[in-house]
């Protein structure tokens, strides 16, 4: 039982890295996430089999490890991905979610989607072409999604006979691009996912290359301070009132904290009544912890008896997010029904529900560019623009760049239902 | 400064918490629907967690093809017993005797499809908006693209062209009359995450997952519990076996295999250095490789 014990303390102590992957059709995308997945042992024998059948079948030379992450029929016969698809792989200390969002020109809305939940981007291109409009997109929409960090395969680099100086050219094209971005950190890496080269293992094809692999860069790469731990948000879901003798008077706010850090006796200020009381206890199942942090799911109790509902937030007295109706952002169109200026529609913010209207279309950018196109306002699938938008009733917000989970909203077609824009506030 | 860190497990925690309670706050009659397998036993867990000190605000349906283990029911009904929810048991058998449905004959005859009239049918009958399910993403290649909140129509069916985008933690549960979603609050667990979970959380499991000497009949890499719902074929019989269970479902079609796992870490050691896929051990899912994503459609979990 004793070692075994051990192992399981260390497993509970693994960290998590969300990323997403992007790249155009065919920069291979699927086939290092194949690679990944293999390599680090996540793929059972009855799922290769099944690929070198289907690999056998199509009169493959060799395994075709794409087929690893080939997800429905549809898409199987058109042979493209077509939605973000969601896979999972670890390593001792680190376990991994993958956001695989497809590379097809106008699937913009799933690179968004998955860069939302996301801590790192890895971006592929093709050592033939280099840096294309495709991997200026990828990278804007890293940036405007706040991902931290960056990680730029230089892929297929056994069609340029291993060449130092065409990644060093790629690496520079790249550079000059990304200045005008907001990623703090950006790592180069060239690769063959198809042999593997920088991938897991470090290439003997590439000795010029001193950097880390693929997968210790993953492994490595810092997040903790991805979350915001300064500001003190706590979006209340939920009022937990339970119908019994032992809980008779107890009142908890529960939901998931949204940034910094609550304590049983801090001063704390209900948004929006502006009431004031102080924290009794954090607690979780069974338990009273001494602090609660992003991105825990907590129950908070109050000293006073105050009303506070679903969709109220609390923060602290000094450090309180903004409040207000108009509100400034930028929109990724998700829909093909474009926007309608002076549309109305229904929003989610934290957990707030709420409708606007849509004031003002401000610019569209040129996503491969990232210049405002004068003269055109439309917003459709796929654009992404800057908006102003009037609130029902006030939002309790932070810039996005201050903190992801209280500066965002989703934007919903009232008579569809449908999710048709994400929104980061500015 | 202090590091605030949290571990993967209780990130994956919080996750589906902010997901129960979501779904609690969104929806006007959540039902959870309890297999009792161990990701719905983790889902109970869950829903516990999420409401305590509160009961769960939703009851639990378990649907139920009449070939169960019978340790599967005692379990169940303990554990509803100790956590106070109210059981709906929605029986295929019922729905063959009604004749709504008509069973398979045969060799290798199933009542795995028809759980999907049962389901449909308990969820229209009490009028069920949400859904909640313990499939995870990665079961199975289909159920990658599954969102945690996956919308169905009124005729219950799935598709996958026309999901809505989910991003950040904001999910989307708005509908129309008719409609309806499932949840899956633990889609972004892996299945060692859920055996490391109920290691640390020490849950109870039912005793089939560890292994015990059992009669059963290799068929299609498998072993199957003798029972009654079972027809052996004239070069089949029946031979005493160690063996445990990875996945719990129905009888005839739920695979054990040879394990002398006996406590959870030696289950978990087992899945670490496992080579096969926990549905690997389930003949319904050998049908055909699309099987998953075309019962699916259908309504399927
Ligand atoms: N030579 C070479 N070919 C590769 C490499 N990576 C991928 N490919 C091939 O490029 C093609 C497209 O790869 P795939 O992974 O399907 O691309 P995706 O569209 O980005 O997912 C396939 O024929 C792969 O075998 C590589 O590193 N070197």
């Amino acid at each position: 039982m004793s070692t075994n014990n051990t192992d399981a303390k260390k497993y509970l102590d693994m960290d998590l890295l969300r990323f997403s992957t992007a790249g155009s059709v065919d920069d291979g995308k699927s086939t290092l996430i194949g690679r990944l997945l293999y390599d680090s042992k996540s793929i059972f024998d009855d799922q290769m089999e099944k690929i070198e059948e289907s690999s056998r079948r199509k009169g493959d030379e060799y395994t075709n490890l794409a087929l690893i992450t080939d997800g429905l029929s549809a898409e199987r016969e058109q042979g493209i991905t077509i939605d973000v698809a969601y896979r999972y792989f670890s390593t001792p200390n680190r376990k991994f979610i993958i956001a695989d969002t497809p590379g097809h020109v106008q699937y913009t809305r799933n690179m968004v989607t998955g860069a939302s939940t996301s801590n790192l981007a890895v971006i592929l291109v093709d050592a033939r072409k280099g840096v294309i409009e495709q991997t200026c997109r990828h990278s804007f929409i890293a940036s405007l999604l706040q991902i931290e960090h960056i990680v730029l395969c230089v892929n297929k680099m056994d069609l340029v006979d291993y060449s130092e100086e065409r990644f060093k050219e790629i690496r520079e094209e790249f550079r000059s691009f990304s200045s005008k971005l907001d990623v703090p950190d950006i790592h180069y890496i060239p690769i063959s996912a198809l042999y593997g080269d920088n991938v897991v293992e470090k290439s003997e094809n590439m000795p010029w290359y001193g950097g880390s692999t693929l997968l210790y860069t993953l492994e490595n790469v810092q997040v903790d301070s991805d979350y915001n731990h300064v500001d003190s948000r706590f979006p209340v879901q939920w009022v937990t009132r339970p119908q019994s003798d032992d809980y008779h008077d107890y009142r908890g706010y529960a939901g998931k904290v949204a940034g910094g850090v609550f304590k049983p006796g801090d001063e704390v200020i209900a948004l929006p009544s502006g009431f004031t009381s102080t924290i009794d206890t954090v607690e979780t199942y069974q338990k009273e912890e001494d602090e609660v942090y992003q991105p825990m799911s907590i129950t908070m109790t109050l000293e006073d008896d105050i009303d506070i509902s679903r969709g109220d937030m609390i923060a602290k007295p000094d450090n309180q997010p903004t409040v207000g109706q108009d509100i400034d952002m930028m929109v990724c169109w998700l829909n093909k029904e474009p926007l309608q200026a002076n549309g109305k529609y229904a929003i989610k913010h934290t957990t707030k529900d709420a409708r606007c209207i849509i004031k003002e279309v401000k610019y569209k950018v040129n996503i491969n560019t990232l210049h405002r196109v004068e003269g055109d306002k439309n917003i459709g699938l796929n654009d992404i623009g800057r908006v102003q938008i009037r609130t029902t009733e006030p939002l309790f917000y932070d810039s996005y760049k201050q903190n992801r989970a209280t500066g965002s909203l989703i934007i919903i077609d009232e008579y569809t239902n449908e999710t048709v824009a994400a929104g980061m506030i500015i | 400064m202090r590091k605030y860190k949290l571990s993967h497990i209780r990130q994956l925690e919080a996750e589906s918490i902010h997901i129960m309670r979501e779904v609690a706050a969104q929806f006007e009659n959540p039902v959870l629907m309890f297999s009792g397998g161990k990701d719905s036993i983790t889902m109970a867990r869950l829903a516990e967690k999420a409401f305590w000190p509160a009961k769960i605000p939703f009851p639990f349906l378990h649907v139920d093809t009449g070939h169960n283990f019978e340790e599967t029911i005692e379990f169940r009904d303990e554990l509803m017993d100790r956590l106070g929810v109210n059981l709906i048991v929605a029986k295929v058998q019922d729905l063959i005797d009604s004749g709504r449905v008509k069973e398979e004959n045969g060799f290798n005859a199933s009542r795995n499809k028809l759980q999907i009239p049962a389901l449909l049918q308990a969820l229209e009958e009490h009028g069920f908006d949400a859904a909640f399910g313990g499939a995870r993403r990665d079961e199975e290649k289909a159920r990658a693209k599954e969102r945690f909140f996956s919308h169905r129509d009124e005729f219950s069916q799935w598709d996958p062209k026309n999901q809505r985008p989910e991003l950040w933690n904001l999910y989307n549960g708005r509908k129309n009359n008719g409609e309806h979603f499932r949840v899956f609050p633990l889609s972004n667990w892996t299945e060692m995450d859920v055996w490391q979970y109920i290691a640390a959380e020490d849950i109870g499991i039912p005793n089939l997952y560890l292994a015990h000497e059992r009669e059963v009949v290799e068929r299609a890499d498998t072993y199957l519990a003798k029972s009654e719902f079972i027809t052996l074929t004239d070069d089949e019989e029946y031979e005493m076996k160690t063996v445990r269970f990875r996945t719990i479902g129905d009888m005839t079609c739920t695979g054990a295999f040879k394990s002398d796992a006996s406590t959870v870490p030696q289950i978990i050691e087992e899945v670490a250095s496992a080579r096969v896929t926990e549905r690997g051990n389930r003949t319904d899912d050998k049908r055909a490789e699309a099987a998953m994503e075309e019962r699916k459609k259908q309504g399927y979990f």
